[in-house]
């Protein structure tokens, strides 16, 4: 059953040759006998997926179906679900339950989706590896001796080995398109603003959006029109008509113009990963596409624009971990303050820290014009060069990440490199725009490539109709690790 | 670049607290990121106005009436120490 894409597994269940209870279980088998060597999953809850499973079945037998109903899904665990522990993948919320349902929780429950765990991912979704998460990295499902990428990895991972069908994550600066790259599965982030941020355990609030994780770009359509929509509790969730993100999928590309960065394609992308891009891009020429050079000329300064927003934001946001409102403390302290200081220095990780205190650096007095000001006028550089590049193409593509996933502890050592790993995917965040990722072809020791498309605002139709198009004519999207039957 | 003391001020001033010991190899990584950011500094941003938000927003206004309930004692289920409907930390006054 694990081998069906979503809209086969909705089919299933429409006409009863399995029920959802059936393939829920299979599931959780599934992930009992593999997810111990991979990692992607902090809590799975049989009883809570059972009763839901068992929910979907009767409402399934009235008739009252959805495509979503009685599916198994997990959700990144930064996600509130009501009566599950939220961790963010950090000590600070080890022991905290969600007293409440995310948007994105409460709508997927509504459509009858059967949650079955919260997945593994960087502590607050801060890393590019999976490596910074307090309940151990995430293994890569198709070489378990390297990262599934992050922050979103347990996600990724638990679509790639098939432990579910399908999966949300958030993506701030690529954690959604990065990981979907290294294993070998679709994923997108939609446009700022089009998923409520409601319950989601904020990291960068301007960056921070939620999406999905499937095994096609159908896939990610079903997801999305369960997940997507205004939310009056989200103050940047943007008030548009309810929209169905699978009706361009049956559209050809004749006459689409493709934007192809040349900033995207030089010395920085590696050879292997290089080959299968440009592979791609053939392959959409060949559907009719009609390939555009475009310019980017600010590129080169997404990432360290970005490494002073998202740390400036994060400082703020994670203030609110003290010890005093939400989960773990420190068991021993002086007095006030030194609670707070303990608590914050026991309770988070390095790579939390290091960015809370870059946050807190760049908005101290004095250097708040310098860095933070700076910073955002820059970005407003980034988001206007890709204005102009949609004049003149409707879609940009290249690589989603410089490289295939690389060995577990390459780069936990050193920020920097981790950073440049979001090369390709941070300047789409900071200028507020849609992004997905969809396996095309297998790199150095055939490891997943991914190719990001990049849409116009609220484009999410036509970026899914590019990857439909392409996973008709390519088979790399169901192609599955061997080794995990 | 950060020098040591800044190190420590800014550790102060994010409530986190850092061993003596590791205070010089916090100030290697931390200046490893500004190395990075660095680049952007040198960007002439003369006129351009700063973008605060990935995308164009106006605050929503909605009617001045009561539209949550009182979820107190739920979520205070989570906080380590409560009595009585509040959070307990230690004296703070003499």
């Amino acid at each position: 059953m694990h081998d069906r894409p979503l809209a086969a597994l909705a089919a299933g269940l429409a006409a009863r040759e399995f029920s959802s209870e059936e393939l829920v279980r299979h599931q959780l088998d599934r992930i009992a006998r593999l997810d111990g060597g991979l990692n992607a999953f902090i809590t799975v809850d049989e009883e809570k997926a059972l009763a839901a499973a068992r929910a979907a079945d009767e409402r399934l037998a009235r008739g009252e179906g959805g495509p979503l109903t009685g599916i198994p899904i997990a959700h990144k665990d930064l996600f509130c679900a009501k009566g599950w522990k939220t961790t963010c993948g950090s000590k600070i919320l080890s022991n905290w339950v969600a007293p409440y349902d995310a948007h994105v929780v409460e709508r997927l429950a509504g459509e009858g989706a059967v949650l079955v765990g919260k997945t593994n991912m960087d502590e607050f979704a801060m890393g590019s590896s999976n490596e910074s998460s307090f309940y151990g990295p995430v293994k890569n499902p198709w070489d378990r001796t390297r990262v599934p990428g992050g922050s979103s990895g347990g996600s990724a991972a638990a679509v790639a080995a098939r432990l579910v069908p399908a999966a949300t994550g958030t993506d701030t600066g690529g954690s959604i398109r990065q990981p979907a790259s290294l294993c070998g599965v679709s994923g997108i982030r939609p446009t700022y603003g089009a998923v409520s941020r409601y319950g989601m355990v904020a990291f960068a609030s301007s960056l921070d959006q939620g999406g999905a994780f499937g095994e096609s770009a159908e896939d990610l359509a079903l997801m999305l029109n369960a997940m997507a929509g205004f939310d009056p509790r989200d103050s940047t969730s943007v008030e548009r008509p309810g929209e169905d993100y699978r009706r361009d999928l049956a559209k050809p590309l004749a006459g689409l113009r493709v934007g192809l960065p040349r900033e995207y394609f030089t010395a920085d992308l590696a050879p292997d990963v290089a080959a299968c891009v440009t592979g791609a891009i053939d392959e959409l020429k060949r559907l009719g596409a009609v390939p555009v050079e475009i310019s980017l000329p600010n590129q080169h300064l997404a990432v360290p624009v970005y490494y002073v927003i998202a740390p400036a934001e994060a400082s703020s946001n994670l203030s609110r971990f003290d010890g005093v409102r939400y989960g773990f403390r420190a068991a021993e302290y002086a007095d006030l303050n030194d609670l707070y200081r303990k608590t914050r220095a026991q309770g988070f990780g390095a790579e939390v820290k290091r960015r809370i205190l870059v946050g807190a650096y760049v908005l101290s007095h004095g250097y708040y014009d310098a860095y933070y000001l700076q910073a955002q006028k820059v970005r407003r550089l980034i988001a206007r060069d890709f204005t102009e590049a949609f004049e003149a193409c409707d879609v940009i593509a290249g690589p989603a990440a410089p490289t295939v996933a690389f060995p577990l502890g390459e780069k936990s050592n050193d920020p920097v490199q981790m950073y440049l790993e979001d090369l390709y995917t941070i300047s789409v965040n900071l200028a507020g725009l849609p992004g997905l990722s969809v396996p095309c072809g297998f790199g150095a020791h055939g490891l997943p490539v991914g190719l990001q498309v990049i849409g116009n605002y609220f484009d999410e139709a036509r970026m899914l109709q590019v990857a439909h198009r392409y996973q008709l004519a390519t088979d790399w999207h169901r192609r599955r690790p061997g080794n995990l039957r | 670049m950060l020098t040591l003391d800044e190190v420590r001020r800014i550790a102060d001033l994010a409530r986190i607290e850092v061993p003596e010991g590791e205070v010089a190899a916090l100030q290697q990584q931390l200046n490893g990121i500004f190395g990075l950011i660095e680049q952007m500094r040198a960007v002439d941003t003369a006129g351009v106005e700063p973008m605060a938000h990935a995308i164009d927003l106006t605050q929503r206004l909605r009617e001045d009436a009561v539209t949550e309930e009182d979820r107190h004692a739920l979520y205070q289920e989570g906080a380590p120490q409560v009595e009585a409907g509040l959070y307990l930390v230690p004296k703070v006054i003499e």
